[in-house]
């Protein structure tokens, strides 16, 4: 039918043909007449033909090669689609000798115009690897290119790829850390779990251990909790700032100062925990776990509760995991003790699992709910999940010291159980508690004593006989009528039976010789001719070394020391404790073993690293300040990074078409850079509106061009609205701030003003890595110049400053400064600094760090901060250079003493109201 | 990373296989053979388990096995989530995942495997994209097929991948334009002898089938959105606009999807409907218990319960049970020893009882464990939270759309302990 002219015949022929490989027969035979299909036009046909292929090419090399040309003629299509699936179905051909062609056709299609060719390429990338890992490193060249893509499609399947093949070159992800951070949320969602594994790891090499203070934190926990506490429930990117705010404080207390990056990474996978996909969401529980604060890790409770909603299958995962979390941090699923209640129509290993959870959560205040909660569950038909439950038990008595006797009490209960398992599973947890405080309880023993007439368990029988040898002291009636009867039986019980046999007579001997010593020397006897060669060895070693006799050496004088010896009583672990050293929701983790490729996670670094190499090059100059600012906050606070200094400039080398650099932007990077990362949530939305601007840019430069022009006016207009609105209720209003995505001089302010609904519209779509970038709302064009020193005054030293309307990062109540220092003389100027400030009563400044050396003809900018304290007084102060001092001063137009603040039109309504 | 999947029935056979990467011997399954022998319930198989080359990661859907076979690290969820979502895709294509289905529409499954994954690694997920890529079979469709030999593989190439809203395709077009949304509420609730709530807590879900031409961008508000304690997003939805004003904006997929999935988890703010009066004793002399249980209405908030239905897993020693009930009919099924009470609609003047004894097995000790009851019920229009849509609007396109909204409250796992 293969070699038919109608299509139809061949579509049913290779109908057949596919079935039978789906049922796993083979089709080998019929490889020749279906390659001569390859190039058949009816695309049905040839889908099924390229699954063939695809499968049985690894079989059948040479004949495979046939069709290598076909798709060589595919990958030069105009259309992408066909360009991307030659590629897909050529580089899954595992053909060893076109090894070559695939290495070229990838290196080609990583540069290709359309990012689905570009993720691709990114898929074949592992697949040629796993042909022929010699092409490593040509490879990650090719990785490396791809890592530098800003489109959300391309970035999953790279670092699928990365994950692949050089897991361990993780340098390669310090220039893309910042972007695929900003890019995160509109990754697809297996994309973002790949994304989310590897930068767990990644932050752990490169940040510093958050909780490295614990000590420090507990101490002052009441007032980090609060803090902490807050932000949670306030809209995140407020986070930001407050952090802002408090980091001087906090710096004072302790030394330890997160680092930005490190910031950014946790507030943007945060969003991620309300997806519906449990692996994303898990996967961003773990790096919560590895890598928050401890303050901060509670907020992926809630979500990893709702998983247990989800199939069996998810639920057995995320108990794993919340079980060895509960370990650690006990107090994070507390509240949602409830939500791990047994139903009886769970399966027995969720079941079990949900008890792990709750013997961890288990602790002096919710005792006796969770014991009331066992005794139900003991009643269960499901025999495993009861003697669970007594094991469960029997962990929360030992852990709890308080519960202790009412649990025994229990237990004994259950003694006299019908069901066999139950009774014998009680008396093994029953030994254990027992060892801890054995005076108190001879009744219990001797009641246990009584059971081994009718327990069969061997587990249970031989606990019970452990204990009898063990206090055999507060039992000496009845101690050696048991081994008489055990005596008795002997010949007929399992080996641990036996071995406990033989170590109760051991003791009686050593303690009561009297009445046991026959009974002792028959059960030696029996022992001696048993046929488990364990059996035989113990009882030729007890032999010697209770029994004396001429021979017996020195040990003999100390049996006594060593049959009954105090032994300290057992500690009941969870199974789960030390499973942390594994990377949580990883497949190693679940088999508590290393599974095959597994990325350890590593330890937190002792002294961060370099923080700069994350910081993506910029092409011109750093302006000057940047420099020495960031100088002097690290003589302030030990491991504070340049903050933000470009991280958002990211996009730069790359995006060259991007010139049509605004000049505003230049003159205000400095201040941009120094910007944290947000400044209200009113940035929110402006991430819509930027987001969408950059979509465009990518797609049609010209129309965007155009569409500046007409947003000239809207920009002013925000402007105006900065200037005077305080509480702006409005909550559309967010679209009417201008945005100043970059600081970075090649990077175009985009000025948007757009209707809400296209505002929002967009939103979601985001692509470009600057989207989420920490952004801020700068008014960017017409900052006004106010003039503080003339060129003439100042000796050539000009100096003009204006009032950057950012948040000043040191303290959140001054008022940020930004001055611009031009030497318009033939010397150079030294050791700028400012001198004698004089001030109305309550305010305060906060002073630029000193200039050392400002050249002839250069120009530096600075940022200083001033408190206001909401008056328009003056500020007053010398300004001094290596030379001569200027007496200058700073009065502030009422409208820079204005900050805007994000409300919803109910929040304004009562703040309204309270006034 | 996920190397080959089997799709293996309750009987054990394997019916399906598809490899991504080289092919693996199907002897592997022998070890997941092995294990599933080990478990009594098929429920009981753990879902991953380790073999001395492989890793096996199964989920159980629809009396089938979907068997993974994984060679490296990877995260359990992450391949637990891609296997039911194979099989969320096969029951939108063919209404059904069963076996019998797959087996009628083998080579479709086999290309939407194909598609789904590509060399293990998730490629499109989207039953959008797919459907472009691969039209699911309809009467119509294979009557036109077989008649005019056209294939159900789409001649047009999937665009949605490409575009950044890729749970939409472009060009959608309908004569009536409508958008349906179901409020759905499940109570999860144990209750303990005496009828106190030990557990509480509403599961809702907002399922939505919004079939609307162009591109149309909505928005969904509601009454009183601060009840939403923990909620999750289909991808569509704009998580900004949900932190800030806690409105649901979003560009639709086209057809049925799940838009939100929320909890209300505060205990006082889930009602329960109803109360169950139970004893179930068994007597220490004779082969014989007693049964008697009747249930009334409690915070129905003034609608009807509908569809009540009362299910019993009896202990092993059960053998008969001879009951009268005075509303519905009861089954006892002998085999799984479960006892199902189907009462249907509750009348608040007539209460439902259902009485009589209960015979165990002579011989045997009385069974020492009380079984639960499981109810099942639904209210309809009724979210039990009081939740309320407040309304939908709709930007981008001109049109004036039909637009609805449903609740229904039904029981979760909601059981009774005795």
């Amino acid at each position: 039918m293969l070699d038919s002219n109608k299509d139809s015949l061949k579509l049913e022929a290779m109908k057949r043909i596919v079935a039978m490989i789906a049922r796993g027969k083979n089709a080998s035979d019929l490889f020749p007449a279906v390659v001569k299909n390859v190039a058949c036009k009816n695309i049905e046909v040839k889908k099924l033909v390229y699954v063939y292929l695809v499968r049985y090419a690894e079989e059948q090399q040479d004949l495979a090669l046939l069709s290598i040309s076909t798709f060589q003629r595919g990958l030069k299509d105009p259309n992408q689609l066909i360009r991307a699936s030659a590629l897909r179905v050529l580089s899954s051909i595992r053909v060893t000798i076109i090894v070559p062609i695939m290495m070229l056709a990838i290196k080609e299609a990583a540069s290709d115009m359309s990012p689905y060719v570009r993720k691709t390429a990114a898929h074949a990338i592992p697949k040629l690897y796993s042909l022929d890992p010699e092409q490593k490193d040509q490879l990650i060249e090719v990785i490396e290119k791809l890592l530098a893509d800003k489109t959300t499609l391309v970035a999953g399947s790279v670092v699928m790829a990365f994950e692949e093949v050089c897991p361990e070159r993780i340098d390669l992800i310090h220039k893309n850390y910042r972007k695929l951070c900003n890019l995160l949320i509109d990754v697809e969602e297996w994309g973002q779990v790949v994304i989310i594994n590897m930068l767990t790891r990644y932050a752990r090499t490169q940040f510093l251990n958050p909780n490295m203070n614990e000590s420090l934190l507990e101490e002052g926990s009441g007032g980090d909790r609060t803090f902490y506490g807050s932000d949670e429930d306030e809209d995140e990117d407020e986070e930001e700032k407050e952090k802002k705010a408090e980091t001087p404080a906090m710096a004072k207390r302790k030394p330890y100062v997160m680092d930005p990056d490190h910031r950014l990474l946790l507030r943007n996978t945060k969003p991620l925990l309300q997806s519906r996909n449990a692996a994303v969401v898990m996967a961003v529980a773990q790096l919560y776990f590895h890598l928050a604060p401890k303050a901060e890790v509670g907020v992926i409770a809630k979500a990893l509760v709702r998983l247990l909603r989800s199939h069996s299958e998810v639920q057995y995962v995320v108990l794993q995991n919340v079980a060895t979390m509960t370990i650690k941090r006990r107090g994070m699923f507390e509240p949602y003790l409830k939500s791990f209640y047994i139903r009886s129509t769970d399966p027995t290993q969720i079941k079990v699992l949900k008890l792990e959870v709750l013997t961890n959560l288990a602790n002096e205040t919710n005792i006796s709910t969770i014991l009331r909660e066992f005794q139900t569950y003991i009643k269960s038909m499901d025999k495993d999940f009861v003697a669970a439950t007594i094991q469960a038990i029997g962990r929360c008595a030992t852990n709890i010291g308080e519960v202790r006797d009412t649990c025994l009490n229990g237990l004994v209960q259950l003694l006299s159980n019908r069901d066999e398992l139950v009774v014998a599973e009680s008396v093994v947890v029953i030994k254990k508690l027992l060892q801890m405080q054995p005076e108190k309880h001879s009744d219990i023993i001797k009641h246990m004593a009584k059971l081994t007439d009718n327990i069969q368990v061997p587990m249970a029988r031989a606990s019970i006989l452990w204990l009898i040898g063990e206090y055999c002291e507060h039992v000496p009636k009845i101690a050696p009528d048991v081994l008489r009867k055990m005596a008795k039986s002997f010949t007929n019980e399992e080996d641990i039976v036996k071995l406990q046999i033989i170590n109760l007579a051991a003791k009686l001997y050593l303690t009561n010789s009297k009445q046991t010593k026959l009974l002792t020397q028959y059960v030696l006897n029996l022992a001696k001719y048993d046929q488990n060669y364990d059996i035989r060895d113990r009882a030729r070693f007890i032999r010697q070394l209770i029994v004396p006799t001429e021979k017996s050496g020195a040990l003999s004088k100390y049996a006594k020391k060593l049959f009954l010896a105090l032994k300290p009583a057992p500690v009941l672990e969870s199974p789960f404790k030390d499973r942390d050293h594994f990377q949580l929701g990883s497949l190693s983790h679940l088999l508590n073993a290393k599974a095959g490729g597994y990325q350890e996670l590593p330890d937190w670094p002792e002294a961060a690293p370099d923080p700069s190499v994350r910081n993506v090059e910029v092409k011109d100059s750093v302006p000057e300040w940047t420099k020495c600012s960031s100088r002097e906050k690290r003589k302030e606070k030990k491991v504070e990074k340049p903050f933000y200094s470009d991280s958002e400039g990211e996009s730069g080398p790359t995006e060259s078409a991007d010139s049509e650099s605004d000049s505003a932007s230049g003159s205000e990077s400095g201040s941009g850079s120094e910007e944290s990362a947000s400044r209200s949530e009113s940035e929110e939305s402006e991430d819509g509106s930027e987001s969408e601007e950059e979509e465009e840019e990518e797609e049609e430069e010209k129309e965007k061009k155009k569409k500046k022009k007409e947003l000239k006016k809207p920009v002013q207009e925000s402007e105006r609205e900065m200037n005077t609105v305080t509480a702006e209720s409005h909550s559309h209003f967010t679209s009417l701030f201008s945005v100043e995505p970059a600081p970075s001089p090649q990077v175009t302010p985009v000025n948007t003003f757009l209707s809400n609904s296209l505002v929002t519209d967009l939103e979601g779509l985001s692509l470009s890595d600057t989207v989420l970038s920490p952004a801020t709302i700068a008014p960017s064009s017409a900052l006004k110049n106010y003039e503080l020193l003339h060129r003439i005054t100042g000796e050539g030293l000009s100096v003009e400053y204006c009032f950057s309307r950012q948040p000043f990062s040191p303290d959140a109540n001054m008022v940020a400064v930004q001055m611009q220092f031009t030497n318009n003389a033939t010397a150079d100027t030294k050791n700028l600094h400012i001198e004698d400030v004089k001030l109305q009563s309550g305010m305060r400044v906060k002073e630029f760090s000193e200039i050392e050396l400002l050249p002839a003809g250069e120009t530096a900018t600075a940022v200083m901060g001033i408190d206001f304290c909401d008056s328009t007084q003056a500020a007053n102060f010398q300004l001094c250079t290596h030379t001569r001092k200027f007496f200058v001063s700073i009065q502030p137009p009422v409208g820079e003493l204005m900050r805007p603040v994000f409300l919803t039109e109910n929040e304004f309504k009562k703040e309204q109201g309270e006034q | 990373m996920i190397h080959s999947l089997f799709l293996i029935n309750h009987t054990g056979d394997i019916f399906l296989e598809k490899h991504w990467k080289s092919v693996i011997g199907r002897s592997v399954c022998d070890y997941f053979f092995e294990a599933r022998e080990k478990a009594v319930e098929p429920e009981n198989v753990p879902p991953v388990l380790q073999t001395p080359h492989h890793y096996l990661i199964s989920i159980y859907r629809g009396k089938l096995f979907f068997l993974s076979v994984i060679q490296t690290e990877v995260p359990p969820l992450f391949v637990i989530e891609f296997l039911h979502r194979v099989a969320d895709t096969i029951q939108d294509y063919f209404g059904e995942c069963s076996e019998g289905v797959i087996k009628d529409n083998v080579v479709t499954v086999y290309e939407l495997l194909e598609e789904m994954l590509d060399n293990g690694f998730p490629l499109a997920t989207e039953s959008n994209v797919l459907k472009e890529m691969i039209r699911p079979p309809t009467i119509l469709r294979s009557v036109v097929n077989t008649l005019t030999g056209a294939s159900n593989v789409g001649d047009t190439l999937p665009t949605g991948q490409l575009s950044n809203v890729p749970w939409r395709r472009v060009g959608v077009k309908y004569t009536n334009n409508e958008a349906y949304f179901d409020v759905i509420e499940e109570i999860d609730a144990i209750l303990d002898k005496s009828g106190t709530t030990v557990f509480a807590e509403i599961q809702g879900v907002i399922e939505a089938c919004v079939r609307l031409t162009g591109m149309p961008d909505l928005t969904l508000s509601f009454m009183n959105p601060r009840l939403l304690d923990d909620v999750s997003f289909h991808p569509c939805v704009r998580f900004k606009r949900w932190e800030s004003e806690r409105v649901l904006s979003f560009i639709p997929p086209d057809g049925n999807f799940t838009l939100m999935n929320y909890h209300v988890s505060s205990q006082n703010l889930v009602a329960i409907p109803v109360y169950v009066k139970q004893s179930i004793s068994f007597f220490e002399t004779g082969p014989c218990g007693r049964l008697d249980i009747t249930i009334g209405p409690k915070q129905t908030m003034g609608k009807t319960v509908e569809g009540l239905m009362v299910t019993i897993h009896m202990p092993k020693a059960v053998l008969s049970a001879n009951l009268t009930a005075t509303q519905g009919t009861y089954t006892y099924d002998l085999a799984t020893k479960v006892l199902v009470w189907d009462i249907g609609k509750l009348n608040p003047q007539k209460l439902p009882n259902l009485k009589g004894s209960l015979t165990t097995q002579a011989g045997t000790p009385k069974p020492e464990d009380n079984p639960s009851l499981n109810i099942d019920l639904k209210i309809q229009q009724l979210a039990i939270s009081g939740l309320k849509v407040s309304r939908l609007d709709m930007y981008g396109e001109k049109y004036k759309p039909f637009k609805g909204v449903k609740y229904l409250t039904k029981a979760g796992k909601f059981q009774v302990r005795t």
